[in-house]
């Protein structure tokens, strides 16, 4: 064991309790990964603060004795954005997982940064209210981890993602002073920082106090799942339907090595197996919108092809349809041991040539690719099956990310649109930034955290970051 | 020194002119130009205040240089079927808009003032209007900027895709940053598809009666575009105005409309047809320049009756308009600065930020935009602004002599 590690440990153990710190290798390798099985890194140690005064005084004491240190939620990202490496220490912050405050008038609540996800909406809801930002993890994942990555979800296509909720932060950055940003309205103090803080991947401080605006549970709820004999058709159909005017809540597709994967499951939702594509479509809203979006939405399913249209009657046959598709992840693991959950955007006109040209990419690596993914706004999720023992199969899995990337850049698109950016992605940043841009993502990311200590080595290449500093200030 | 500064601007092969006061300007017709004029003043230590159709903010700072981006106004691509726009800075909202009428969309920006106004200006400025209850601020209607900062370098954040976490999003603090970040030369928009229907119902009532008939809408989930509080000074009437707008299709803007009358039965409801209720929200829009100060507080739904009371009582009447449901309240009218910064302070207490939209320099200089700074936001905001404009030339006073 390093002494170093040793004497840090015994010194954080007086912040938190020896029972908090996890200095033995088996416990740290709990923490070597996150959701995306192609990375992994065992940190110095873990330690996990139980209240904002144990978070501020752990931080101060790495920034004291100038460790690097990696804040993280449940570990359920997916691109390898909270893994610290053997010279950094890791913060989990499950244990702040307090409701503090919910604010029925306002439309507000107070949370701490490890309240799971879904854990708000839970408790919002005898107020009719709900926490928009849906990932598909979000019975695991923390609303913490969410503002870091600006995490997004299916409803995202109507709500927007976090970055959209979130009104106000109390961070603590790396050299331990403390900063309040936002105010509960929404309105900022001075430039619009929480805007800015929101998906910094943990590069600009620890979120301690979350303020985020609630939703009103929706009047009305229509879902529809409508199935169509080619992929092509699906996307085309998708097009057309946010071009109408009609902003479903969320607009969803899986294709057929999705849908095959989800009804072999204990997951099943009912999908046609023989289905080359599904659309799941949600409408919300008041009573008469609602129909009103039925009617024209309905048409434009059958106009571009659907062979059928069905709508979920009751709420466990609609919790039944979006079953298969949030546990769609897990459900293919039926097909490959391992699964690189891939996260593009592109323009939605450009959908239909993706997804073929995706589909070209798996044979030519060899490899098995299916999509499950938010058509609504045009983010792709490719998943990508392989065995991570095999290398050469780790290789092809690689360069087939890469292809995917480099076809959604060409399309006019981003390499990431909810996941991050995190350790996968950051090969990548140059293909969308220049080098000016990326010199300045560094530079305010030194503005918030001088000594580069928060989550080093993430979201922008290091050499970047290295050829351009401020010059004083006036 | 103009000559000297003009003579070295004309090198360039930019042009230049006289401002009003004397002052040089130039008037970049490119990204490119725009940066090399930045980075010559940078070069030169010439301080440079951004001017846009000014229509708005009053083209006063004490520059050595103006520089107007009333010729990057080019509407540069519009895509419909991808609801995606790229503009650039000093286009008006007229023009923007009447372009996107063309493919059948708009974008959620119904900032208050003339519509010759710049998006530049209403982007930096950070003013909202009342379309913001049904699809948020500024900053959920813009995907990615291109910024030119005070030293002349070219900055280009976020994307033309409607969703993207790739890097970090340096578009939001040019929004609302009131050009001390650089300069939005270019943005690329989230558009709406147009709506087929459109009705506005007006009710006219005291604050409180209004206040709580907005409430019951809210709460009623009724699919409103617009919530909006209207004071009696702005629309020259002798009481308060609740405007709710609602836009659809025909049949759902119908059912949609009766439903709220319905909740808000207690109230007299005047309906506008889509063209009238327009010239009612410009008239409300223009009534944002009938006093030379603009303020927006962050005040919470509940807290607005009484916050606009006490907007009166320290300040004057003024023109008030507020967004029931979503918070926030904008004033206009002529205070002292030291009125306002006393009443800055008190709301601060109560965690309502006050921020000056439009001013004066004289009030400016004394007020800042920002001020009464909650904890660790001043170092923070100065270091960001070091980044984007490292010898601080860009005239933009964001805080108060006083304010730390």
């Amino acid at each position: 064991m390093n002494p170093t590690a040793a004497d840090l440990g015994a010194e954080l153990a007086a912040i938190v309790g020896t029972r908090w710190v996890k200095i033995r290798d088996a416990e740290r390798r709990t923490y070597e990964g996150d959701g995306l099985p192609t990375h992994a890194s065992v940190p110095m140690l873990v330690v996990l603060p139980g209240s904002t005064d144990e978070v501020i005084a752990v931080v101060r004491r790495l920034a004291a004795r100038q460790v690097p240190w990696v804040a993280r939620g449940a570990g359920t990202g997916l691109s390898g954005g909270a893994l610290a490496d053997p010279n950094a220490v890791l913060i989990p912050l499950t244990r702040l997982n307090r409701i503090i405050s919910i604010d029925p008038v306002n439309r507000r609540a107070v949370i701490e940064p490890g309240v799971v996800n879904a854990k708000l909406s839970e408790a919002a809801a005898p107020y009719g209210l709900l926490y928009a930002p849906d990932p598909s993890s979000q019975t695991a994942c923390t609303i913490g981890g969410n503002v870091a990555e600006n995490a997004g979800g299916p409803h995202c296509l109507k709500y927007g993602a976090t970055t959209s909720h979130v009104v106000a932060l109390d961070v603590v950055l790396a050299d331990g002073t403390l900063a309040t940003l936002g105010s509960p309205q929404g309105e900022p103090w001075g430039p619009d920082l929480v805007g800015l803080f929101v998906g910094s991947e943990g590069m600009f401080g620890i979120a301690l106090g979350i303020t985020v605006r609630l939703e009103p549970i929706p009047a009305a709820i229509r879902t529809l799942l409508a199935d169509f004999m080619s992929v092509r058709a699906a996307t085309e159909a998708v097009g057309t339907i946010i071009e109408s005017g009609v902003v479903p809540a969320a607009l969803e597709l899986l294709d057929q090595a999705c849908i095959k994967a989800v009804e072999a499951s204990i997951y099943a939702a009912g999908y046609p197996t023989d289905a080359a594509a599904v659309l799941l479509v949600e409408l919300d809203g008041t009573e008469s919108g609602v129909r009103a979006d039925s009617v024209v939405v309905e048409a434009l399913l059958h106009r571009f092809g659907a062979r059928s249209v069905r709508s979920a009657e009751s709420p466990e046959a609609r919790a039944k349809l979006w079953q298969g598709r949030k546990k769609a992840f897990g459900a293919m693991g039926r097909i490959a041991r391992d699964l690189v959950v891939q996260d593009a955007v592109v323009p939605r006109t450009a959908l239909p040539d993706l997804l073929d040209t995706i589909t070209a990419l798996g044979r030519q690596y060899g490899l098995t690719i299916a999509n499950v993914f938010h058509a609504g706004d045009g983010n792709l999720h490719p998943n990508i099956c392989y065995d991570h023992r095999d290398p050469e199969l780790r290789q092809r899995v690689e360069a087939a990310s890469a292809a995917i990337m480099k076809a959604c850049i060409a399309a006019g698109g981003s390499i990431t649109g909810e996941h991050g950016v995190g350790s996968d992605k950051i090969d990548y940043m140059p293909l969308i930034f220049d080098p000016t841009t990326l010199a300045t993502m560094c530079a305010v990311r030194r503005a918030f955290d001088p000594s580069e200590s928060a989550n080093p080595g993430k979201v922008v290449p290091l050499h970047y970051c290295r050829e351009w500093r401020p010059g004083p200030l006036a | 020194m103009t000559p000297g500064i003009l003579g070295r601007i004309k090198a360039l092969g930019l042009g230049g002119s006289e401002a009003p006061d004397g002052r040089p300007r130039v008037s970049p017709d490119s990204v490119d130009g725009l940066a090399a004029v930045l980075g010559l003043a940078n070069e030169q230590g010439w301080k440079v205040r951004i001017e846009g159709a000014r229509t708005w903010m009053p083209a006063d700072a004490p520059a050595d240089l103006a520089v107007s981006t009333e010729r990057l106004d080019r509407i540069v691509s519009v895509a419909p079927s991808d609801l995606v726009a790229a503009v650039q800075g000093g286009a008006t909202r007229r023009a923007v808009a009447e372009r996107l009428v063309a493919h059948r969309t708009w974008v959620a920006i119904d900032a208050p003032g003339s519509p010759d106004r710049t998006l530049g200006s209403i982007l930096a400025t950070g003013t909202t209007g009342a379309v913001r209850h049904r699809f948020g601020p500024l900053r959920d209607q813009v995907l990615g900027t291109t910024v030119v900062t005070g030293d002349g370098r070219i900055v280009r954040a976020g994307g033309v895709v409607v969703k993207n976490v790739a890097g970090f999003d340096l578009s939001k603090v040019q929004i609302g940053g009131f050009g001390a970040f650089g300069v939005i030369a270019e943005t690329n928009l989230r558009l709406r598809a147009l709506p087929a229907g459109r009705r506005t119902l007006l009710a006219i009532g005291d604050l409180d009666l209004l206040a709580n008939a907005a409430r019951a809408l809210v709460e009623a989930g009724v699919d409103a575009v617009t919530v909006e509080l209207v004071s009696p000074a702005t629309t020259g009437s002798a009481s308060w105005r609740l405007l709710v707008e609602i836009a659809g299709t025909e049949e759902g803007v119908l059912a949609e409309a009766e439903r709220a009358r319905r909740i808000g039965a207690d109230l007299v409801w005047e309906v506008l047809s889509g063209p009238a209720g327009a010239a009612f929200q410009s008239a409300i829009a223009e009534a944002a320049l009938d006093g030379p100060v603009t303020i927006r507080l962050g005040v919470l739904p509940q807290s607005i009756p009484e916050v606009a009371d006490l907007m009166v009582e320290r300040l004057g009447p003024g023109r008030q308009s507020a967004s029931a449901g979503r918070g926030g309240l904008r004033w206009t009218g002529h205070p002292p600065p030291e009125a306002l910064i006393a009443l800055r302070h008190q709301l601060a207490a109560r965690e309502i930020p006050v921020t000056v939209e439009r001013a004066p320099w004289s009030f400016r200089a004394k007020t800042g935009h920002f001020g009464a700074f909650r904890e660790g936001v001043r170092p923070l905001s100065d270091r960001v602004r070091a980044v984007f404009d490292p010898t601080g030339l860009l005239m933009a006073p964001l805080e108060g002599p006083g304010d730390a």
